[in-house]
């Protein structure tokens, strides 16, 4: 039988789970290419861990289709544990064992992979690799976790949030490795409310918000979809500007307040800024502050859904 | 060997318990204190000694000819209200009529040995001859005193708590801090993990039962009849069995409060009807079907046997009988209804 040319790592159709009164996964559908680093983008409680673990054979889904490297959790769940490496949100450990001890330990498990030193060297964790577990940093911990989804040299890595919770700069360590097993050619699927991560780190996404996906594609295809090229941010201390003559500028898409800004989003940027500069100027309107940013998957989210990303 | 899941596990369960130091503390101090606290409740003794009382200096003279007896003179009131309150076993009184009065509780054992010991002091000093005399030869054999019956009954009841307190205790405290949920994400055959609990037992069951069965022999010479194999292959069958019953016991509950509670609630009636401190023969007849196919009644009557008796293997069949069925019951059921989150 031939075989397709590049196969579909994942591939879910029409998934759905039900908690009590809550639907956490509404109807999805996903296919991640081999090779490909695909991100699950989604604020808190979207269902992207629900998602994940449905995919991870860890939650049984109400309905639907999940065919994880062309198997099915249902006949083929010991084959298929081989082949996958997972990092939980919030991946749990025992305190008391030490880093070299713990990934002993998962080595074990699994019949073939890096050795217990070389996932502590793929991680750079040498420094620690007899301290005990309970005493490791959040990033430390979080650098384990992903040793351990490591030691079975797992076809397909999922990673649940690999850096809520850090500082930016364990952040930016997590992303170099996972940037290294990119290059590597490993297929990875990752969960992440950071839209800088997902643009950062993913070829493709997935915007997530209340069980379903709302929005599908690169990061660039998903930003040009909102035709907005540019937000540009103004305060103008206690003056209140005439919006609508702003609006009427040309190549302003939309313009909206927040929190005592205004926020413009348009398609040139060199023609909004001088004509938003004179339009204050012939309103008398005070300049107190003035950014301009492209536009992010975050302006996606908000585009789409009128909310942001992160409550904060 | 040493890349084995099993292997890997049971080192975990090891590397737990002795980083706990608390935990490790508790478990080698109890069977300590156990065997101290019956070294001084069960140390050689004389007889015992009663205590009695008379109202009159003669009576009391002849009281005391009888060296078991410890004699005190009160007066009348004083007496009748000491022997009411149990302070002393019996009061001698002199009646009008030139007899002696007895005040004792019949009910009481106690009572009823002073009677005759008082009884034959007064009717001895008031001159009777006995018409045979009789020499004592005292034997306190070993086998037959009440200790001899005591330490085979909480040897079994050490395997059963420990057994079914350290897995169960582990199992809900992984499952709490959602460090199995890990685990089952990995491919490792999932009784691997179970039979890791019972492997961590087995090698800690010298230490479960050595203390106290060194105790017992070294402190209170406890007599060991039987082949010490026998011994050990039913203390081993006992762990397995009790280790099943806490990951039975431990296969569904979340916390710590419900582990607990199902714990005590098998455990209580073991402690009271599998004969530790009494003979579970006080039972009725009716009942004793159930007592004998319970798995704690089955280790302490064969460690009974095998070390007051001299059992070995044959004779210890039925109870290793009953200790096999508990185990396949127990671990079968557990891996089925295991809940791994
Ligand atoms: N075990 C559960 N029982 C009941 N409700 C649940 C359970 N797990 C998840 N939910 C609900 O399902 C919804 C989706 O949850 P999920 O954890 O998948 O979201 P998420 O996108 O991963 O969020 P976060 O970014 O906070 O991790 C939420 O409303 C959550 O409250
Ligand atoms: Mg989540």
């Amino acid at each position: 039988m031939p075989q397709p040319e590049t196969k579909a790592a994942l591939r879910v159709r029409n998934l759905r789970k039900t908690y009590k009164d809550v639907v956490a996964v509404d109807g999805i559908d996903l296919d991640i290419l081999a090779g490909e680093c695909f991100g699950l983008l989604g604020p808190n409680g979207a269902g992207k861990t629900t998602t994940i673990e449905i995919c991870e054979g860890l939650t049984e889904a109400d309905s639907g289709e999940v065919e994880v490297l062309g198997l099915h959790w249902k006949s083929d769940a010991s084959a298929l544990r081989q082949k996958l490496g997972i990092q939980l949100q919030e991946t749990q450990l025992a305190e008391k064992l030490t880093v070299f001890e713990t990934l002993r330990l998962f080595r074990s498990f699994f019949r073939q992979g890096p050795g217990a030193e070389d996932a502590i060297r793929i991680v750079q964790l040498e420094e620690k690799r007899d301290a005990r577990v309970g005493g490791l940093s959040g990033g430390q911990k979080q650098r384990l976790a992903l040793a351990c989804a490591l030691v079975g040299d797992p076809d397909l890595l999922f990673l649940d949030e690999p850096t809520t919770g850090l500082d930016p700069q364990a952040r930016r360590q997590l992303w170099d490795l996972i940037e290294e097993f990119k290059a590597a050619g490993r297929t990875i699927l990752l969960t992440t409310h950071y839209m800088e991560e997902a643009e950062r780190l993913c070829g493709r996404v997935a915007i997530m918000d209340h069980g379903k996906v709302i929005a599908q594609g690169t990061p660039r295809e998903l930003i040009a979809s909102i035709g907005v090229e540019h937000v540009v941010e103004f305060s103008a201390g206690d003056a209140v500007p005439d919006l609508a003559g702003i609006g009427a500028m040309a190549g302003v898409r939309d313009v909206r307040t927040e929190n005592g800004s205004v926020l413009l989003q348009v398609t040139e940027l060199h023609k909004a800024v001088p004509g938003l500069l004179d339009e204050l100027g012939r309103q008398g309107i005070p300049l107190t502050e003035l950014r301009t940013h492209s536009a992010t998957l975050e302006d996606v989210f908000v585009h789409l859904t009128g909310r942001h990303l992160r409550d904060e | 060997m040493s890349n084995h899941p099993l292997f890997q596990l049971t080192l975990m369960r090891m590397r737990e318990f002795i980083r706990e130091p608390e935990a490790l503390f508790w478990s080698m101090i109890f069977p300590i204190a156990l065997a101290a606290g019956l070294g001084i409740a069960f140390r050689n003794r004389p007889p015992e000694v009663l205590k009695v009382a008379a109202v009159t200096p003669r009576l009391a003279e002849a009281l005391r000819q009888e060296k078991l007896l410890d004699v005190t003179q009160l007066p009348p009131q004083l007496a009748e209200q000491f022997v009411r309150t149990g302070k002393v076993a019996l009061v001698a009184e002199p009646a009008a009529d030139g007899s002696v009065v007895y005040r004792y509780d019949d009910t009481n054992p106690e009572g009823r040995q002073a009677r005759m010991l008082a009884d034959q002091a007064i009717q001895r000093a008031s001159g009777r001859q006995d018409p045979i005399a009789g020499n004592d030869q005292i034997m306190r054999e070993p086998g037959s005193r009440y200790i001899d019956f005591l330490i085979p009954g909480l040897i079994g009841m050490g395997i059963m708590g420990n057994s079914i307190w350290g897995p169960g205790f582990s199992i809900v405290d992984a499952r709490r801090k959602k460090l199995m949920k890990r685990i089952v994400a990995t491919p490792m055959p999932k009784h691997y993990y179970l039979l890791s609990f019972l492997l961590w037992r087995m090698i800690l069951l010298p230490v479960d039962v050595g203390v106290p069965l060194a105790f017992g022999v070294f402190v209170f010479g406890i007599p060991l009849r039987g082949s010490f194999g026998a011994l050990a292959a039913i203390c081993v069958l006992a762990t397995l069995a009790f280790s099943a019953g806490g990951l039975l016991i431990a296969s569904r509950v979340r916390t710590i409060e419900a582990a607990s509670g199902l714990m005590n609630l098998s455990m209580v009636p073991m402690w009271i009807l599998s004969g530790v401190f009494f003979s579970s023969q006080r039972f009725p007849d009716l009942v004793q079907p159930i007592i004998k196919a319970l798995p704690l009644t089955a280790v302490i009557d064969a460690l009974r046997g095998n070390m007051l008796q001299g059992a070995g293997f044959a004779q210890m069949a039925p109870q290793a009988a009953v200790l096999g069925v508990w185990l396949v019951v127990c671990f079968g059921l557990a891996l089925r209804l295991f809940r791994w989150r």
